[in-house]
């Protein structure tokens, strides 16, 4: 266990952005966002970044390789660099476990090096959450805010953040900026930590989304939900925006695109949504025909597909960011709660 | 990290050969710049194709494994990137990976069994690699039965190839229809359902193996289960719209299967498993 008191801790943050690329949360117009750390940068209080932390591994677009073209010649150009270390300060627990969500797309064999370059050599501070808010519900899927997993695990107080290294690569990172955050020695790093879980477990228990479960879910229950009549009336509504898929932390479909830059082409990947027609149109036809089929897609996905295919995992980590982004108030907790319920309300 | 394998970075194809096979496909004979097979494949595998500029697509591998030369797709023009390569000449590159997907049990399930191929239009592009896989390994197989169907006598895909090759084989028995009257054709006329039926074959140790438009696919199914065909005993090949071509990329899933790595494949009491939304 490290600490360093809130009064020193630009001192911190420029000791480990001394080592490497450092990010961490600031307010901005467009609420918390991560930044890359700067002098007099300060760390935002907010609960969580507008957008999720999957930026750093899975960014909204970027090149794949490149061509060149002379006559009926191809030439393909490898644009893969090796990535630069870097760290992420103030990973909720919510956003941490998205991580292992998109591993198990991403890493699974044929593994995507993109993703595994920018994995291997990010450094994850995780942050617990110690004013959970009412759209949280972490809890739902198995996550424990007040002991999030990451590379280092921070817990702040009123006057200090108090830090421990859970992986080979935090404790390196750890032990290089040790002269100015050093072993908190017979301090009172355990009580004050230990206060702070108690504090996160009242407050989570006391959530008003705190009890809802799962226990309906899970890989087995495609004929279950596939046909319930309660898709109708919550899909109504949807505007097919993509919001939700955007903000998302677990959201990891994508497009591959080509551009002709004019000079060369380049071929890009880009987020893409299983909320928009295009997703699944072809030329042959459209397996999704209307809004319903494909909202239906990305439920049945996150609580029914995904943990068929990955031991009972859920792909929904309760971060709450579609709660409070979808312009017409349409959730995953309002799907879990109507499905299987034999009606048609979405109240 | 420039060494490590990328499945999203594809290998350069050129094409050696290209066949007018009907009026909107064509057959293209694809090898490596230095010609070279791009990679072995099994029969009702895939490849992802491109052309740099214009997009990628997904394509079933028509040749057979047993061809060590080169690969062959037949390919239909209906969109952006299948009108390119119908543009081109003989002699240009476009891109290649793969391959993708599970193959037909062509060694296990199939072996030993009576097989019927079941076609329609430019359905038969998957099923060639398996009708000529089985014929390669002839030994290995009982009776060949080959129903194959299209719009008319000019939109039957390796029109040549089935006269003069298939027909003429040892217990192969091929059985063409067209869907109207044409002059000049003196064969069966009708839709490949209704000829199924009309031909009616017997179930015993024998396999189905589907592939057309969803319309014929359903019809057909439905006409083989009167037959006495059990669901266990017929196949099919499916196609959605794909990315990525490894399970990433999100679009070609059937409930919690994907078309790209769990299929194109399925047995139809498989596909029974699986939401009704391909």
């Amino acid at each position: 266990m490290r600490k360093i008191t809130l009064d020193r801790l630009d001192e911190f943050f420029a000791a480990v952005a001394g080592k490497l690329k450092l990010y961490i949360p600031v307010d901005t117009a467009g609420g918390a966002q991560f930044q890359q750390w700067r002098a007099g940068a300060k760390m935002s209080d907010a609960l969580n970044t507008t957008r999720s932390a999957k930026d750093f591994f899975f960014p909204q677009t970027e090149n794949l390789m490149e061509f060149k073209t002379e006559g009926k010649k191809i030439e393909i150009i490898d644009v893969r660099r090796e990535n630069e270390d870097f760290a992420i300060f103030g990973v909720r627990a919510c956003d941490v476990r998205s991580f292992d969500v998109l591993d198990r797309a991403f890493l699974s064999e044929p593994a995507d090096t993109y993703y595994q370059n920018r994995r291997e050599h990010g450094v994850i501070f995780s942050l617990a959450c110690s004013k959970p808010a009412e759209t949280c519900f972490c809890g739902t899927f198995g996550i424990d805010p007040a002991n999030p997993k990451g590379d280092i695990v921070c817990y702040k107080t009123d006057d200090a953040i108090y830090m421990e290294a859970k992986t080979e690569k935090g404790a390196n990172l750890m032990d290089s900026v040790s002269d100015i955050v050093a072993e908190d020695e017979g301090g009172d790093g355990e009580s004050a930590v230990n206060a702070q879980k108690e504090i996160i477990s009242e407050r989570m228990k006391k959530l008003p989304l705190a009890s809802l479960s799962t226990d309906k879910f899970g890989g087995d229950k495609t004929a279950k939900f596939f046909d319930d009549p309660a898709w109708k009336s919550l899909s109504e509504s949807c505007l097919g925006c993509g919001t939700c898929t955007f903000v998302c932390p677990t959201c990891q479909c994508y497009d591959i695109k080509d551009f002709n830059a004019g000079n060369g082409i380049k071929r890009f990947r880009c987020w893409d949504s299983c909320m928009y027609s295009e997703f699944t149109k072809m030329s042959a036809g459209q397996p999704r025909l209307t809004q319903l089929e494909r909202f239906r897609q990305r439920f049945m996905h996150k609580l029914v597909y995904y943990p068929a295919n990955n031991d009972g995992m859920f792909s929904c980590v309760g971060c709450g960011r579609c709660l409070s982004k979808c312009p017409i108030q349409m959730n995953i907790v309002k799907v879990m709660k109507n499905l299987g319920e034999g009606g048609e309300n979405n109240g | 990290m420039a060494d490590m394998k990328e499945p999203l970075i594809p290998a350069i194809g050129e094409v050696v050969d290209i066949r007018m096979d009907t009026p909107d496909i064509k057959t293209f004979r694809v090898v490596t710049p230095d010609g070279k097979k791009a990679f072995d494949h099994r029969p009702g595998q895939c490849a992802m194709l491109s052309v740099p500029g214009v997009g990628e697509g997904m394509f079933s591998i028509t040749s057979s494994p047993t061809n060590t030369e080169y690969m062959e797709f037949s390919i239909k023009k209906c969109g952006c990137v299948t009108e390119w390569l119908h543009s081109m000449e003989v002699g240009q590159q476009i891109t290649i990976r793969g391959p993708y997907g599970n193959p037909f049990p062509v060694d296990d399930e199939f072996a030993g069994k009576n097989m019927l191929f079941i076609a329609g239009g430019v359905g038969l592009a998957p099923l060639r690699s398996v009708i000529n896989y089985c014929r390669h390994y002839r030994d290995r197989y009982g009776r060949i039965d080959i129903v194959y169907g299209s719009r008319s006598k000019d939109d039957l895909l390796d029109y040549q190839e089935i006269i003069n090759e298939w027909a003429v084989d040892e217990d192969v028995h091929v059985h063409l229809t067209i869907d109207r009257e044409q002059e000049g054709w003196d064969g069966h006329v009708g839709f490949v359902p209704n000829y199924v039926k009309e031909l009616g074959f017997d179930t015993e140790n024998r396999i189905a193996v589907l592939c057309g438009p969803p319309i014929m696919i359903k019809f057909t199914l439905a006409g083989l289960c009167e037959l006495g065909f059990e669901k266990t005993q017929m196949y099919t090949t499916l196609e959605l719209r794909m990315k990525c071509g490894i399970g990433k990329c999100g679009r070609c899933n059937v409930g919690s299967k994907y078309v790209c790595k769990d299929g194109p494949v399925f047995r139809f009491d498989q596909l029974d498993e699986l939401p009704d939304e391909y």
